[in-house]
């Protein structure tokens, strides 16, 4: 049963139309996982002996020990946001002789082999291996292995049921971002807390087996939630709700544009996959947070430029690059109606501009690491303003691989995955070079006034950047609706 | 009104539509007929500029299709669902199409008004999304959208095909109504000979991409089609 559930799924992937358009991609994608593996083995291996160096005191499995649980938190709401959930298309296998629970266990199974859940073994499995070299108890560092393992899969299950609801993934935020100030405050320390249990498997391995009693539960639970769902009216047809129609009649003010503008308004709103666009773009934020409080990056002022883009750009970027794939659904029905292309990618371009705006006024508490970080985040707004919006709206025009905004498959609920971090790479490279050469040889303020005049510079050149990309955008009509018509 | 002038489109070696010549005059109701390969889609889809022909060209009211866009102010079209937007109710459908003719929310209201029984009570008001409603209803939402502004070319693809027969009988009106009333050319291709034969003048047979048969419709012509057909 299974070799012809994998027999399926192996020319699903290789025959899907993209397949070979896409295989640059793929290359960018495998060397992005082997990276991460040589990472996590490097940190793995070298792992336990850093933590010697650095404190020569303390024991290098209690100090791992102790953050698992900030692990797991932080794990979940990477996983949320980021892991697809595993999909088949069941529709046309529920008619066959093929048992429910069969189709479930399948599904659920492929799910603990994905990218998230092996990656982690790269790092725990040569920790527990130089563990045991170094001396510790063979039977405890195996228990201790056994319990992270099971503790990633207990993770992978719990993702999928709390996958739907945002209150879940507002309440593990919550509960991360509480248990950090609880412990800068000492007033409440997790990291003792969550080292005892793993401290108490390694002394007696038999504690593992309450991990298999975690997992087998969240399985089960699973397993249900699924087996239910695996009828017709449920997977293909999901849960209508009643819809309820905001009134965005303040955008009819904005003229010729406005039908698009509420429609994309829409089109974020009622989708999930741009709705975690949308909310992203508020958690990128934060992303300054990272780079603006550590000692190490305040010398290389490159990488706060880095931040700086993303701390306003983070809609741009991600709505951006999928322009005007949002739309490839109904793509063809756009072109056989009368209006300006511009108009079109007029909205879109005002669309990224109101956001980044939205976004740099939200970022005005920044002030608070003073003043060169505004101003980098200011230079970095006017840039993803003034060349950013720009250049993704040209780069859309390749855009040739379709989305599907009602795609509804077994479990499919998220498309977000990693390929979108990678295609803005060069976006955010380009001032970070700038930024680099001219503070580097010039002098400090120079590298924000170039950053900000390349920004200032191409929104002054917009309306010939406008024409230049619209003429682009005509010219590839056909092959963009002979691509998007193809399924995705 | 129409004029397609030697149009031809080839997949590679493979020729899917070679038509000579085919000129519709203004206010004709014309049917395309032909079985699964036989380019109806194709041709539809050349009229309305969203695929190239690789030879020929394809006039409408005087405007080159694939060279300039006027020809889109006075043409209506639904060809299948990706002609709908899934994430908007209907009432918003009809809105951002009727934004896009020229037409403000009163005209919307007044004109969604008249296809009230058409639309059977399935589509306003249902605070549905169009993905959410079935294939015939989304059927009923684009074609009533194709008629929004206006228009005085209406293209049909396989407008009978998923609709239940109370409506299909009421789609017949329509269409009747439009070439009936005004200078309103309509397009339609169909895989129901008896519906075709009676809503359209003039019918059209393609086979393999090539014009068989050009019949202006008479008495006899649901006979010769079946005759046709019943190889």
């Amino acid at each position: 049963m299974i070799s012809h559930f994998l027999k399926l799924e192996w020319k699903q992937f290789f025959r899907s139309s993209h397949w070979q358009k896409g295989i640059a991609i793929k290359i960018i994608m495998g060397f992005f996982v082997v990276y991460f593996m040589v990472a996590f083995l490097a940190i793995g291996v070298l792992g336990y002996y850093i933590l010697k160096k650095t404190f020569p005191v303390l024991d290098p499995l209690q100090l791992v020990n102790s953050y698992l649980l900030y692990v797991v938190l932080g794990e979940l709401v990477l996983r949320y946001l980021m892991q697809t959930l595993p999909v088949m298309n069941i529709k046309p296998l529920l008619i066959l002789p093929i048992k429910r629970s069969s189709l479930v266990h399948y599904v659920l199974g492929k799910s603990a082999f994905s990218f998230f859940n092996s990656i982690s073994l790269f790092f725990y499995i040569p920790f527990a291996v130089v563990l045991i070299k170094e001396g510790y108890d063979i039977s405890g560092a195996l228990g201790w292995l056994l319990a992270v393992v099971l503790m990633t899969q207990a993770i992978n299950f719990l993702n999928f049921l709390i996958n739907k609801s945002t209150i879940a993934l507002g309440s593990i935020v919550f509960l991360l971002v509480a248990a950090i100030g609880l412990q800068k405050f000492g007033l409440f320390d997790l990291t003792a807390f969550g080292g005892q249990f793993f401290d108490a498997v390694y002394a007696s391995p038999i504690y593992s087996l309450i991990g298999v009693v975690v997992l087998a539960v969240l399985y089960h639970l699973n397993y249900k939630k699924l087996k239910s769902l695996v009828y017709l009216d449920e997977a293909v047809s999901q849960k209508v709700a009643a819809v309820k129609s905001a009134d965005l009649s303040f955008a009819n003010k904005l003229g010729d544009v406005a039908p698009f503008i509420k429609n994309d308004i829409r089109l974020i709103w009622r989708n999930k996959r741009t709705k975690t666009v949308f909310l992203m773009s508020f958690l990128f934020l934060l992303y300054g947070l990272f780079f603006f409080t550590q000692e190490t990056y305040r010398d290389m002022p490159a990488f706060l430029m880095f931040a700086a883009l993303f701390v306003t750009g983070g809609f741009t970027l991600n709505y951006g690059q999928f322009i005007p794939a949002w739309d490839s659904a109904h793509y063809k029905m756009l072109m056989s109606q009368s209006f300006r292309y511009r108009k079109f990618l007029e909205s879109k371009w005002i669309l990224m501009v109101v956001m980044t705006s939205i976004l740099y006024l939200l970022s005005f508490p920044y002030l608070y690491f003073g003043t060169k970080i505004f101003l980098m985040i200011t230079a970095g707004a006017v840039f993803n303003i003034g060349f950013n919006s720009l250049f993704l709206l040209y780069a859309g025009s390749f855009n040739r691989k379709k989305i599907d905004l009602n795609k509804s498959g077994f479990g499919n609920t998220q498309g977000t995955s990693a390929t979108q971090f990678l295609i803005i790479i060069p976006l955010m490279l380009l001032p970070m070079l700038l930024f680099w050469v001219f503070n580097k040889f010039v002098g400090y303020n120079s590298g924000f006034i170039v950053v900000a005049s390349v920004g200032i510079i191409s929104l002054l050149l917009k309306k010939y950047a406008m024409n230049f990309i619209e003429k682009k955008y005509i010219k590839d009509k056909y092959v963009m609706i002979n691509a998007f018509g193809k399924e995705a | 009104m129409i004029t397609i002038d030697t149009i031809s489109k080839k997949y590679g070696k493979a020729e899917v539509l070679n038509v000579a010549k085919i000129e519709i005059p203004k206010g004709q109701s014309f049917g395309l007929v032909g079985n699964n390969g036989a380019g109806k889609t194709t041709l539809f889809n050349i009229l309305l500029d969203l695929i190239r022909p690789t030879t020929g060209t394809v006039t409408s009211n005087n405007i080159v299709v694939s060279q300039s866009e006027a020809w889109k102010n006075f043409t209506g079209s639904f060809i299948d669902e990706s002609f709908l937007i899934g994430y908007l109710t209907p009432e918003e459908y009809f809105d951002f199409i009727g934004d896009l003719r020229g037409m403000n929310t009163a005209e919307v209201t007044a004109f969604i008004a008249k296809f009230e029984d058409f639309f059977n009570d399935e589509i306003i008001g249902k605070k549905k999304y169009l993905r959410d409603l079935s294939k015939g209803n989304q059927k009923k939402a684009g074609i009533v959208a194709s008629l929004m502004g206006n228009p005085e070319v209406v293209i049909l693809d396989e407008p009978f095909a998923n609709l239940d027969p109370t409506t299909q009988i009421r789609l017949k009106k329509v269409i009747k109504n439009l070439t009936d009333n005004s200078n309103i050319t309509v397009l339609i291709s169909s895989h129901d000979l008896i519906h075709v034969t009676e809503v359209c003048e003039r019918i059209v047979v393609l086979d393999k991409g090539v014009v068989v048969k050009d019949i202006a419709t008479s008495a006899a012509t649901l006979k010769e089609l079946e005759l046709y057909f019943s190889v």
